[in-house]
């Protein structure tokens, strides 16, 4: 049963991290994208 | 400094999309990188069979094995950008923002393979922590790379962030070796490597191997796609900067006129 935890614990681990990496970059470039006008990103 | 650099390596601009860094090529990335997740999440804790003698404590494997190989390929991109911006003429800001994002993304992955290696350690040897020469190594890389990003944050122009953070990044790049030969350099804990090993000899079950195959394809898919986002954000960063000067600088001479 510790080893469930540990195991399981490891998956959810990576996976938050992860998660608030990319929500914390998603959410800057949001929020930079309303100061820079559209024909300045060049991905557009 | 109060010119904008905006000339970046080529990067998909093709298709277009309401959201501020996403095209439709990163929704494609993204979407197949949240279902290699989830298989490596099927394989990883359902599918592949318990090790031998590591039994169930194997599966934590399926994801820090690969987060590691990843640190290291974003370290050595981190690298290989930092070159590009010393030694190529243009000195583009584009290879600049790519060592950054990479650098950040490989201290994610790192502060990951930390961490699930902890409680590996703990159902196998017993320990979270032991200062051995792969642990010890790869936290070295961890704080170094910490601090390549602060070095980054250290103010000035663009051009001199990135001058003096190439050269770090070229530096720090050589600890890699370091800590892939550690296991081999000094008598070690951690065990010696199963698939990058110098023989060739891959001893591991198929569907061992399989579920390791997935977890490299998930998260190659997951650092393309951050990469993607974050060197984006980071180009408009820097044009936010650089107005932000410019109005200083507006605003400065205005008052000298009156």
């Amino acid at each position: 049963m510790e080893d469930a935890g540990f195991i399981l614990g490891s998956y959810l681990l990576t996976f938050a991290a992860v998660a608030a990496f990319s929500w914390r970059t998603l959410r800057a470039g949001r929020k930079l994208a309303d100061q820079v006008p559209a024909d300045d990103r060049y991905w557009r | 400094m109060t010119t904008t650099d905006h000339d970046l390596p080529a990067q998909s601009s093709a298709a277009t999309t309401s959201s501020a860094t996403g095209t439709r090529a990163t929704r494609i990335i993204g979407i197949a990188a949240i279902v290699a997740l989830g298989w490596l999440v099927a394989f990883g804790l359902g599918f592949s069979p318990a090790d031998r003698d590591q039994e169930e404590a194997v599966r934590i494997l399926y994801v820090h094995v690969p987060t590691i190989w990843l640190a290291y390929l974003a370290f050595v991109v981190t690298a290989v950008a930092s070159a590009m911006y010393l030694f190529t003429s243009k000195k583009s800001l584009g290879w600049d923002r790519m060592a950054g994002a990479s650098a950040e993304i490989g201290v994610v992955f790192v502060a990951v393979t930390l961490a699930v290696g902890a409680m590996w350690g703990r159902l196998t040897w017993g320990v979270f922590w032991q200062w051995d020469a792969r642990l010890t190594t790869t936290a070295l890389l961890f704080v170094t790379y910490v601090g390549y990003l602060a070095v980054r944050r250290l103010g000035g122009s663009h051009h001199q962030r990135a001058r003096r953070s190439s050269v770090l990044g070229l530096i720090a790049v050589i600890e890699i070796p370091l800590v892939h030969w550690s296991v081999r350099l000094w008598r070690s804990l951690h065990q010696e490597a199963t698939v990058l090993d110098t023989d060739g000899d891959i001893d591991m079950d198929g569907l061992m191997l399989f579920s390791l195959f997935v977890g490299v394809v998930a998260f190659t898919l997951l650092y393309v796609w951050l990469m993607l986002h974050r060197t984006r954000t980071m180009a408009m960063e820097d044009i936010v900067e650089d107005r932000g000067l410019d109005a200083a600088l507006a605003a400065r001479r205005a008052e000298g006129e009156l």
